[in-house]
């Protein structure tokens, strides 16, 4: 059990709950119980809403699971697409991709990280690290940004619409199409597509490399503070190639610990049942992750932007590059673990994505036809593995000689942070809340952590700003003493 | 020789004796929505898609004859709210997800639904939990949770292949397409990838197995003209497979 995860004598206290949870993708609540003396006792982040794609998928073709289970998500599709695509490669019994095919599907995996890291950090995070936690709460979203900010919104509107762009023309739809295909693709980039994508690069560029310098002014402005805030000392892990660098499509899985020492490397993700293990607890519909050798005390860990970065030897494009050099040296050279340097390691990751498509479109590779692999004998079993936006993705299947799915087995991004999320929440708590009279712009630090993690609670999508809030005060005695809504 | 002529939405027609209202219709280029109707089958007037008005009655359009002078409603607002319900009603009778159906963009259920402007399935939706999913077979996949009973592979497979695989048992809401096998599964049939009741599913129910999504979006049947824009609609969902 883990320190503010169980109260002793739940019953003797109030609880605040915050649910929705605001500006995350999928439906969340936080409940928060405290004593009379406004002490925090207990802290969790519970995932209330049920899926079951794991169970629908089984007893359909395999051909038709990449397609389906990208509907998991409105953000990043593409990552469910790409990564039941890689397992559907080899159930299929499909070979080495052509260059052609990997290149097309890296591409679509880059726009896609372009375009969900543009829309978690302008549209999502922006309003609170720019107006500030405690702002107005009207005006904490993208249109208040837009208003103080015309320029940078702009930059970020713009920066998300050219990762839809890629993906269009790759998939044949901003949101839901298809293009990857067991085997390789179903359609080649074309001349018009390639040069309409290349004429923006440049700038798409430029202005990730703002937001990074933006970030890193941020932090600078008070180090400790951002630095620190829901800062959770946790193991890492994320894919590495064979070099050790960052690799978003694919390689092998690294786990460090919180310290940078290792645990484990290079391992062979389709063996991701014998690294890790998840348990369930009967207040979260998400599944808790952890390192099997740790155990579940010691062995949950973070993913996403501030693991890979962290972990990585290096990355391979230079301005990107550069930037995680500045990072690691304002952290003082050891990992860190503040929550708010997701922001700062996210802007360095959209950063390396562009640049890495920058590569692609000038590589002719990236307009050849020769889009499908070779096909050999089938398997019944196969794991597909990516680094989404979000973190390490993993997609497992069988399938029958009859082409069903008769198993799958999912651990989405979010679902490995989610102990880690709770810790940075417990952290918020106990640096902000406990002691204090509990206000909305408190409560929305709670948020602004959970944020940073950018969870995709559901794997779903809403409309920004149109999610209802509810926060209710309860007295020890279980009565309502104020009640806060908004949206309804 | 004197053109036989008769009057669709008003306008003079030539037809040919014995041709059907649909067959003339489509001879002159106008588009009668049909499901059921296909031009290698026997007429079956099973859908009611190509229900017209005759002289002041309603008639399937693949059945019935074409005389001289008749007047046919095809295109008119009555006519088409009503083959929107019946589009509806197909809908919801099974379980079509075409956001994750192979089928989807070349499927003729979902283009006439966007045809007559199904914005919803508006009637309670049934969700069939007996539908069941035939992958025996090494070469076709039958998802029953699509068929919509319309008969094209049962006839097909029975006056074209000369086979008799397929057939539909049960009544109303029970009805499901059956396999004539020992054990009623397709792979114990004497079914083959090359029969013609393989390809000719207007919907995703019947599907060669292991192409799916293999034609990108734009380049499906219906990505870049509505069904109506072809009076061969059944060809174009075939050449487009």
């Amino acid at each position: 059990m883990f320190a503010l995860e169980q109260a002793e004598s739940p019953e003797k206290l109030r609880r605040i709950a915050i649910e929705p949870v605001t500006r995350v993708e999928g439906h969340g609540k936080v409940t928060i119980l405290l004593d009379e003396d406004n002490k925090i006792h207990q802290v969790r982040l519970h995932i209330v809403e049920f899926r079951g794609f794991e169970a629908f998928i089984e007893g359909r073709p395999y051909w038709e699971v990449p397609v389906t289970v990208q509907r998991l998500c409105g953000i990043c599709p593409v990552s469910h697409l790409l990564a039941a695509t890689k397992a559907m490669d080899l159930i299929a019994g499909y070979g080495a991709l052509t260059p052609t095919a990997e290149k097309l599907r890296r591409l679509l995996h880059y726009g896609q990280i372009v375009q969900s890291h543009a829309l978690h950090f302008f549209y999502l995070s922006a309003p609170d690290l720019l107006l500030g936690f405690d702002s107005e709460a009207g005006k904490r979203n993208i249109v208040g940004i837009a208003s103080a900010f015309p320029d940078l919104a702009r930059q970020g509107v713009l920066t998300r619409k050219f990762g839809q762009e890629i993906i269009r023309h790759i998939s044949g739809k901003r949101i839901h199409g298809t293009g990857v295909i067991p085997g390789g693709m179903n359609k080649a980039l074309v001349l018009g597509e390639r040069d309409a994508l290349r004429g923006d690069i440049d700038a798409v560029i430029e202005w990730s490399l703002e937001a990074v310098g933006m970030i890193g002014r941020l932090h600078e402005t008070e180090p400790e503070f951002y630095g620190r805030f829901g800062e959770s000392r946790a193991n890492m892990m994320g894919l590495v190639n064979e070099d050790g660098d960052l690799d978003f499509y694919h390689g092998g899985l690294r786990a460090r610990d919180a310290d940078g020492a290792g645990i484990f490397d290079h391992a062979d993700y389709a063996a991701y049942g014998s690294l890790l293990q998840e348990d369930i607890k009967p207040w979260s519909y998400m599944k808790f992750p952890h390192i099997r050798t740790l155990g579940a005390e010691l062995g949950w860990y973070r993913v996403g932007p501030l693991a890979r970065i962290q972990i990585c030897d290096r990355l391979t494009t230079p301005l990107a590059e550069a930037e995680r050099q500045k990072f690691i040296a304002f952290n003082g050279g050891a990992p860190a673990h503040g929550a708010l340097l997701f922001h700062w390691a996210r802007m360095i990751e959209m950063l390396h994505a562009a640049e890495l498509a920058r590569a692609l479109l000038e590589d002719p590779d990236i307009l050849g036809t020769d889009l499908m692999a070779d096909k050999g004998p089938r398997r019944e079993e196969a794991v597909g593995v990516i680094e989404a936006p979000r973190g390490t993705l993993f997609h497992h299947y069988r399938v029958g000689a009859d082409d069903l799915v008769s198993y799958c087995n999912l651990i989405v991004s979010t679902t490995n942070n989610n102990q880690a999320m709770n810790e940075s929440i417990r952290k918020v708590a106990t640096q902000f809340l406990t002691g204090h009279e509990i206000t909305e712009g408190l409560l929305n630090h709670i948020e602004v952590a959970i944020r940073a993690y950018d969870p995709c609670l559901s794997c779903a999508t809403h409309a920004i700003g149109q999610m209802p809030l509810q926060v209710e005060l309860i007295d020890a005695g279980g009565a309502l003493v104020s009640r806060g809504r908004k949206g309804f | 020789m004197t053109e036989l002529l008769f009057n669709i939405d008003d306008l003079p027609v030539p037809f040919k004796p014995g041709q059907t209202i649909l067959e003339a219709a489509k001879a002159a280029g106008v588009f009668v929505p049909h499901l059921c109707h296909h031009p290698r089958l026997k007429p079956h007037g099973g859908c009611k898609l190509c229900t017209v008005v005759v002289n002041g009655r309603t008639q399937s359009a693949c059945t019935y004859k074409v005389a001289a002078g008749q007047e046919v409603d095809i295109d008119t607002p009555e006519l088409n709210a009503m083959r929107r319900s019946l589009v509806q009603l197909l809908f919801i009778e099974g379980n079509h997800f075409c956001p994750t159906c192979e089928k989807t963009g070349a499927c003729e259920l979902q283009a006439l639904g966007y045809e007559y402007e199904m914005l919803s399935p508006h009637f309670a939706e049934f969700y069939p939990a007996d539908r069941e999913v035939d992958a025996s077979h090494p070469d076709v996949l039958i998802d029953r949770n699509r068929c919509i009973m319309c008969e094209r592979c049962v006839r097909a497979s029975r006056d074209i292949d000369g086979k008799n695989v397929f057939g539909i048992a049960g009544r109303g809401g029970k009805a499901t397409l059956a396999i004539n096998s020992p054990t009623g599964k397709l792979a114990d049939s004497d079914f083959a990838v090359t029969d013609s009741a393989a390809h000719i599913c207007p919907v995703g129910a019947i599907l060669v197995k292991r192409n799916g999504f293999a034609t990108p979006i734009g380049e499906r049947a219906y990505d870049a003209h509505p069904i109506s824009d072809s009076v061969n609609v059944c060809e174009i969902a075939e050449e487009a497979k």
